[in-house]
């Protein structure tokens, strides 16, 4: 069989594939045996294939397996929408929203009091054991005459019925209150003499 | 002599069972191994996405795409088929999904053939024997191949690089890219010789000069 240049350049790629008829590649083996060109041209396409089956044809881009691997370490490693994935994600939710609930409430001074007139008391132990009532507004020490629903009572300490909004009674927490109030009032007739002096001024 | 345990630990036998080994654990909730599993596969992976997008940061996401889509597939994958297989055609899919969304408009190649029927004929007979494969260190070489790739019109350029580049058969080629297998074989020649007169003329201009391609005179 005798074949020309140009059914050898057809069938190069199959001959290169080892996928022809016995007779047709000994037919292009004879031929490449005398034909310069063609077998220029088989070459060329071996170094072809041989250059771009290479594996260091194609570099990866800086970075690509340092993201690849964070890539699937947060999509693949931490789950992705299955259910183990998202009890983590729920759970990490509630740890959140209840660390932010108690800082919030450790940061904020104290709760509104209950009642309106009412003085916070100043110098009160914190840890000092004292009595509430459910739908009243103060805070007694335990066997105060003036406690009402004694049933209803409980237990406490200081500075959790401050926290809860709770004020000093007025008769069994007196000294206390006195001296609160006393170093408010002195504090404010500080500040109204030291206003009146700067508007005195102002006017001379 | 190297050690018996040594050889067997780096022979290409040793690196499938313990391919192997790592599907099995993967598919049996050992997520963690997930990326030692794909990892030998990354520059390939993202040579296919690469072939097809001609944008590195495209060809990138899409690589994390598919990968997550790999994994997502991993329970159902059998061992008949190659590991290295599956994930690239995974690649080649999720890459021709993204281009068929984007719709960008690629700028083709010189080497625009609409007949794929058409001819081509070998324009250059110059006698260049074997490129040694160590060129391929340089840079520069690597640059002016993927250049010359990147001249390839869209469809010459992905057969090529399935089966010339990813090692995929004319089947498997032919399957990915949803082709009969006559096409693929048609291209692959018509990619080939391209690509052989392409770098032929470099090697004689000094690397790779471009060079359009010439229509044949339909020898075949």
């Amino acid at each position: 069989m005798v074949v020309s240049c140009e059914a050898v350049w057809r069938e190069i790629s199959n001959y290169l594939e080892d996928d022809m008829d016995p007779g047709l590649r000994s037919a292009m083996e004879e031929h490449f045996r005398s034909c310069q060109h063609c077998n220029a041209v088989l070459e060329g396409t071996r170094n072809v294939i041989r250059l771009y089956g290479d594996d260091r044809m194609f570099e990866l881009p800086s970075g690509f397996s340092r993201r690849m691997e964070r890539w699937l370490t947060r999509n693949v490693v931490v789950s992705r929408g299955t259910w183990p994935g998202w009890l983590i994600a729920a759970v990490a939710a509630v740890l959140v929203a209840s660390s932010l609930t108690l800082a919030r409430s450790l940061m904020t001074p104290n709760p509104p009091l209950r009642s309106e007139h009412a003085q916070a008391g100043h110098g009160i132990p914190p840890d000092m054991v004292v009595v509430v009532t459910e739908g009243a507004k103060l805070f007694h020490v335990p066997g105060c005459e003036v406690i009402h629903n004694k049933d209803k009572q409980r237990t406490l300490t200081a500075k959790e019925a401050t926290r809860e909004g709770y004020v000093p009674c007025l008769r069994c927490m007196r000294k206390y209150l006195n001296l609160a109030g006393a170093r408010r009032a002195g504090a404010h007739a500080e500040k109204d003499e030291q206003r009146e002096a700067a508007i005195r001024a102002a006017v001379d | 002599m190297p050690e018996p345990n040594l050889v067997l630990e780096n022979s290409p036998l040793a690196a499938m069972t313990r391919e192997q080994q790592l599907i099995a654990s993967v598919q049996q909730g050992r997520r963690e191994l997930f990326y030692e599993l794909v990892r030998p596969y990354e520059r390939r992976v993202y040579a296919a996405a690469l072939a097809i997008l001609r944008n590195e940061a495209d060809a990138e996401e899409v690589c994390q795409e598919a990968m997550l889509k790999a994994f997502a597939h991993i329970p159902q994958f059998r061992a008949e088929a190659r590991f290295s297989t599956w994930l690239i055609q995974i690649t080649v899919n999720e890459a021709l999904m993204r281009r068929r969304r984007d719709r960008t408009v690629v700028m083709e190649g010189l080497a625009e053939h609409p007949d794929e029927e058409g001819n081509y004929t070998p324009r250059d007979f110059a006698d260049w024997r074997e490129i040694p494969s160590e060129a391929l260190e340089r840079k520069e070489v690597r640059q002016r191949l993927a250049e010359a790739l990147a001249m390839l019109d869209r469809k010459y350029r992905e057969v090529f690089m399935m089966r010339d580049m990813e090692h995929l058969n004319i089947q498997e080629t032919a399957e990915a890219l949803g082709i009969s297998t006559a096409s693929v074989k048609t291209r692959l020649l018509r990619a080939r010789l391209m690509l052989r007169d392409l770098l032929a003329a470099g090697w004689e201009r000094g690397w790779f000069s471009r060079l359009p391609f010439e229509k044949g005179s339909k020898p075949w």
